[in-house]
C-alpha cells in the first residue's frame, strides 16, 4: 500500500475556459475538477485526447491560471507562478541543443545560488542516476529521443523537486524504451520521495506506474473515477504479469472507451 | 497572421503622425508634410508627360521582371534539384547576392550603353537572386515522402512536376516572386536614376538634383503606394496558397 | 578541402579564365572591360602606390563596421520587442514587408540635414538598410523557438531578461544567422551606395571618380576589391553558420 502522506496538492472546483476569439466561441476545456495529491504518492491521469489533461497539468504547475477554483501546493495558493519545489517534464524535447548534456543538466542550478561544489555533486548524481555518464560532453543532437528525455528528467531532478509533473514524457518513444523508462521513473520516485503526477494516454503505463489512476471524461474533462491500484511500492515493469493488472486496465478501458469514441466523433 | 482593417488604419495614422512630426522637427528644407505632398503628387500626375514617364518605367520594369522571375526560377530549380549542385553553387549564389550591385552599374553602362537595356539588366539582376534563392529553398525543403509517394503512384516526370512539385513548392516560390518583384522595381528605378532621360526614376533624379523636396516626397509617396499595393496583393495570394497547403 | 569546396573553386576559376580569354581575345573590347588579370594588377598597384588607398579603405571599412553593429544591436532588441507585442507586429507587418521596395536612398537629403555631410549619414544609411533585415530575421527566428523552452524558463522561475539572454538568444542564433548575413550585406550596400552618391570620401567615392575619369583599371580594381571583401565576409559567415548547424542539428 502506498504511504499515506499529508495533503501536498489540492485542487478545488478548478475549471479552464479559453476565451472566445475570431473564428470560434469560448472553449470550456476542463472541469470542474477536484483533486487531492498526498505527499509521496504516484498519481496517473488518463483520458481521451483533447480532454484537458495537459491543461490540468499546467494549472497544477502554475504555468496556467484556472478560470475558476483554486489550487494549493504545500498549503500556499498557486496562481500564475511556478512555486519553488515543482519540477516539470514536458512532452516535447526540451533539451537545449546549444549546451552539452552536462551543461543542460546543470542549467537550473547555477541561478539558485548554490555553490559550485554542490552543483557538481548534484549534477554527477543525476547524470549517474539517468545513465548518462558516457554522454556528459555530448550534444543533444547526437543522442536518441529517449536519451534526450533522460537529460530533461535529470535536469528536473537536480533541483530536488518535491512535486514532479510529467506530461506524456515518453510519448515519442517506442514501447520497449517506454517500459524501461517507466522503471527508471519508479526508481527515481522511490529515491527522491517526491510526489509524482503523470499524464499519459497509455493505460498500461498508468496502470503499471501509479498508486492511483484518475480517469477523465472527454472535453470538458471531468474526473469520472479514481481507481486505486494497490501495488507495492517497490514495483517494476514485471507487474504486467500480475492477473490484477489485466483486470485493472480492462476497467480503465471500460471507463474510457465511450469517452474516446465521443472525442473522435464516432457514433 | 490575420490583418484586420483596424491594423491598417492604425499603421496609416501612425505613419502620418510620424511624418508630420518629422516635418515640424526638421523643416521644409528636408521634408514636405503629408497633405502638401499628396497635393503635389496629384499635380504631378495631372501634368503633361507624366504618363509617358510612367509607361517608360512600366515597360522597363516588365521586361526586367520577366527576366528576373524566369531566370531566377530556372536557376533555382537547377541548383535546388540536386544535392550536389546545391552544395557547390548555393554559397556562390549567396555571395553574389551580397554584392552591392550598384557598384556594377558603371560596368553595365559600359556594356549596354545608356537606355532601356541597361535599365532592364539592372532591374533584372536585382530581382534574380531572391527568386533563385527562394525557389531553390522551396525545392530543397520538399519532404522526401512526397517524391516517394509520386514514385509509388508511377507518375511520369511532367506529372510529378505538375501534381507534386509545383503545388508543394508554390507558396515559397510565390514569396520569392514577391520579394523579387519588389527588388526588381527598386533596381529599375535606380537604373533610371543614373542614366535615363525618361521614367519615374529619371523624374526622381531630376528632383533630387534640383533639390526639389516636394517633388522628391511626392514621387517617393507614389512609389511607396505602388510597392505596398503590389506587395499586399501578392501577399493575399500567398496566404491563400498557404491556407491550402497547411 | 571538401569536395563541394573544390568544385566551387573550379567553377569560379573556370568563369574567371573564360572572362580572361574573352578579354584577351578581343571579344570584349578593352574600353568596356579589362581582363581579370589586369584588374588584379591594377588592384595591387593601388594598394601599393595610391596615396589615397589606405585612408579611403579605412574610411569605408569603419563605416561599414559601424553600420553592421548598429543594425544588429538595434535590430535584435527591436525584433524581440515587436515579437512580444503581437498587436504591434500585425500593425507593422506591411511596413516590414514593403521596406525593401521603397527607394530608401531618397532619404539621403534628410539624413544630411540631420547629420551633416560625413560618416554619420553614411553609417545611418547603412544601418537603415540593414536593420529591417535583422528585425525580420529576429521575428522569424523567435517564431521558430520551440514553445516548450519558454515553459522550462517559467518552471525555473527566470525573469524575462534572463529568458531572453540565456534561452531565446542561443535558441534563435542559427536562424538569426540568415538575418545576420542579410544585415551585413545590406549595410555594405547602404554604405557603399551612399559613398557612391554623396561622393565625399571612401572607396565608393573613388569608384565614382574612376568612372567619371574613364579610368578603367582603377575602376575595375576597386570593384574587384569590394567583390573580394564581400566574398570573404560572406564566406566567414557561412562557415560559422555551417558549424553551428552541424553541432546543433546533427540529427
Amino acid at each position: 500500500m502506498n504511504a499515506a502522506g499529508d495533503i501536498h496538492v489540492e485542487l478545488k472546483s478548478v475549471t479552464r475556459t479559453y476565451a472566445a476569439r475570431a473564428g470560434h466561441g469560448a472553449i470550456h476545456a476542463l472541469g470542474p475538477v477536484d483533486l487531492t495529491l498526498r505527499r509521496g504518492e504516484f498519481v496517473g491521469v488518463v483520458g481521451p485526447s483533447g480532454c484537458g489533461k495537459s491543461s490540468l497539468l499546467e494549472i497544477v504547475a502554475g504555468l496556467a491560471m484556472p478560470s475558476t477554483g483554486r489550487v494549493t501546493f504545500e498549503g500556499a495558493l498557486v496562481e500564475g507562478r511556478v512555486p519553488n519545489g515543482v519540477g516539470v517534464v514536458f512532452q516535447e524535447d526540451a533539451s537545449f541543443p546549444w549546451l552539452t548534456v552536462g551543461d543542460n543538466v546543470a542549467f537550473g542550478l547555477k541561478r539558485a545560488g548554490i555553490d559550485a561544489a554542490e552543483i557538481a555533486r548534484r549534477v554527477d548524481h543525476a547524470i549517474g542516476l539517468m545513465g548518462l555518464n558516457q554522454f556528459r560532453k555530448a550534444y543533444p543532437s547526437q543522442l536518441s529521443g529517449g536519451m534526450r528525455q533522460r537529460v530533461c528528467i535529470a535536469r528536473t531532478l537536480v533541483l530536488r523537486p518535491r512535486l514532479i509533473l510529467l506530461d506524456e514524457p515518453f510519448g515519442a518513444l517506442d514501447q520497449q524504451t517506454r517500459l524501461l523508462m517507466g522503471e527508471e521513473l519508479l526508481r527515481l520516485w522511490r529515491d527522491s520521495g517526491a510526489t509524482v503526477m503523470l499524464i499519459t494516454h497509455s493505460l498500461d503505463e498508468a496502470a503499471m506506474l501509479s498508486d492511483r489512476v484518475a480517469v477523465m471524461s472527454s472535453r470538458p474533462g471531468r474526473f469520472l473515477e479514481m481507481l486505486e491500484t494497490g501495488w507495492p511500492r517497490d514495483r517494476d515493469s514485471r507487474i504486467v504479469a500480475d492477473p490484477r493488472f489485466g483486470r485493472f486496465t480492462s476497467r480503465l478501458w471500460e471507463l474510457i472507451r465511450d469517452e474516446s469514441r465521443k472525442a473522435l466523433d464516432l457514433p | 497572421m490575420k490583418q484586420r482593417w483596424s491594423d491598417y488604419a492604425l499603421l496609416a495614422a501612425g505613419l502620418l503622425a510620424l511624418w508630420q512630426g518629422a516635418y515640424y522637427a526638421v523643416g521644409a528644407e528636408a521634408l514636405t508634410p503629408p497633405l502638401e505632398t499628396a497635393r503635389r503628387l496629384a499635380a504631378l500626375i495631372a501634368a503633361d508627360g507624366f504618363w509617358d514617364h510612367a509607361r517608360a518605367t512600366g515597360i522597363a520594369f516588365l521586361y526586367a521582371s520577366v527576366l528576373a522571375l524566369a531566370g531566377g526560377m530556372v536557376m533555382g530549380v537547377a541548383i535546388g534539384a540536386s544535392k550536389m549542385a546545391h552544395e557547390i553553387f548555393a554559397p556562390i549564389l549567396g555571395t553574389l547576392y551580397s554584392i552591392p550591385k550598384i557598384m556594377l552599374y558603371p560596368v553595365i553602362l559600359l556594356v549596354f550603353g545608356l537606355g532601356l537595356s541597361a535599365k532592364v539588366v539592372f532591374g533584372a539582376i536585382h530581382g534574380f537572386f531572391p527568386v533563385a534563392l527562394f525557389t531553390m529553398g522551396a525545392i530543397r525543403n520538399l519532404p522526401p515522402v512526397m517524391l516517394r509517394t509520386g514514385r509509388v503512384l508511377h507518375l511520369s516526370w511532367p506529372s510529378l512536376a505538375r501534381h507534386i512539385y509545383l503545388p508543394a513548392c508554390l507558396p515559397e516560390i510565390v514569396t520569392g516572386l514577391r520579394i523579387g518583384f519588389s527588388t526588381t522595381l527598386l533596381g529599375t528605378l535606380i537604373g533610371e536614376l543614373f542614366a535615363s532621360s525618361e521614367g519615374l526614376g529619371f523624374l526622381l533624379s531630376r528632383a533630387m538634383e534640383s533639390h526639389n523636396v516636394p517633388d522628391i516626397m511626392a514621387l517617393t509617396l507614389l512609389l511607396f503606394l505602388i510597392a505596398t499595393g503590389a506587395n499586399t496583393i501578392i501577399l493575399a495570394v500567398e496566404h491563400r496558397l498557404q491556407a491550402h497547403s497547411g | 578541402m571538401t569536395s563541394p569546396g573544390f568544385w566551387r573553386l573550379v567553377t569560379v576559376a573556370a568563369a574567371v579564365l573564360a572572362l580572361e580569354a574573352l578579354c584577351r581575345g578581343g571579344v570584349i573590347d578593352p574600353y568596356t572591360m579589362i581582363a581579370p588579370s589586369q584588374m588584379a594588377l591594377a588592384l595591387l598597384d593601388m594598394v601599393r602606390h595610391a596615396d589615397w588607398f589606405w585612408a579611403d579603405a579605412r574610411y569605408t571599412f569603419q563605416n561599414v563596421a559601424a553600420a553592421i553593429l548598429l543594425s544588429i544591436m538595434l535590430g535584435f532588441p527591436i525584433g524581440l520587442g515587436i515579437h512580444a507585442l503581437p498587436r504591434l507586429r500585425r500593425v507593422l507587418n506591411p511596413v516590414l514587408l514593403s521596406y525593401y521596395s521603397v527607394p530608401t536612398f531618397v532619404f539621403y537629403p534628410l539624413l544630411i540635414v540631420i547629420f551633416g555631410i560625413g560618416p554619420a549619414s553614411l553609417i545611418v544609411m547603412g544601418a537603415m538598410f540593414g536593420i529591417v533585415a535583422m528585425i525580420c530575421a529576429t521575428l522569424a527566428a523567435i517564431d521558430r523557438i520551440p514553445r516548450v523552452y519558454n515553459k522550462v524558463a517559467r518552471v525555473a522561475g527566470m525573469s524575462a531578461c534572463e529568458t531572453a539572454l540565456r534561452i531565446q538568444l542561443p535558441a534563435a542564433t542559427p536562424h538569426l544567422f540568415t538575418g545576420l548575413k542579410l544585415a551585413v550585406a545590406y549595410s555594405v550596400i547602404g554604405v557603399i551606395a551612399g559613398e557612391f552618391i554623396l561622393a565625399t570620401a571612401g572607396l565608393g567615392r573613388q569608384l565614382t571618380l574612376a568612372y567619371n575619369e574613364f579610368d578603367s583599371p582603377k575602376m575595375y580594381g576597386l570593384i574587384l576589391l569590394i567583390l573580394i571583401a564581400v566574398a570573404a565576409l560572406n564566406g566567414v559567415l557561412q562557415g560559422l553558420e555551417a558549424r553551428l548547424y552541424r553541432r546543433w542539428y546533427r540529427s
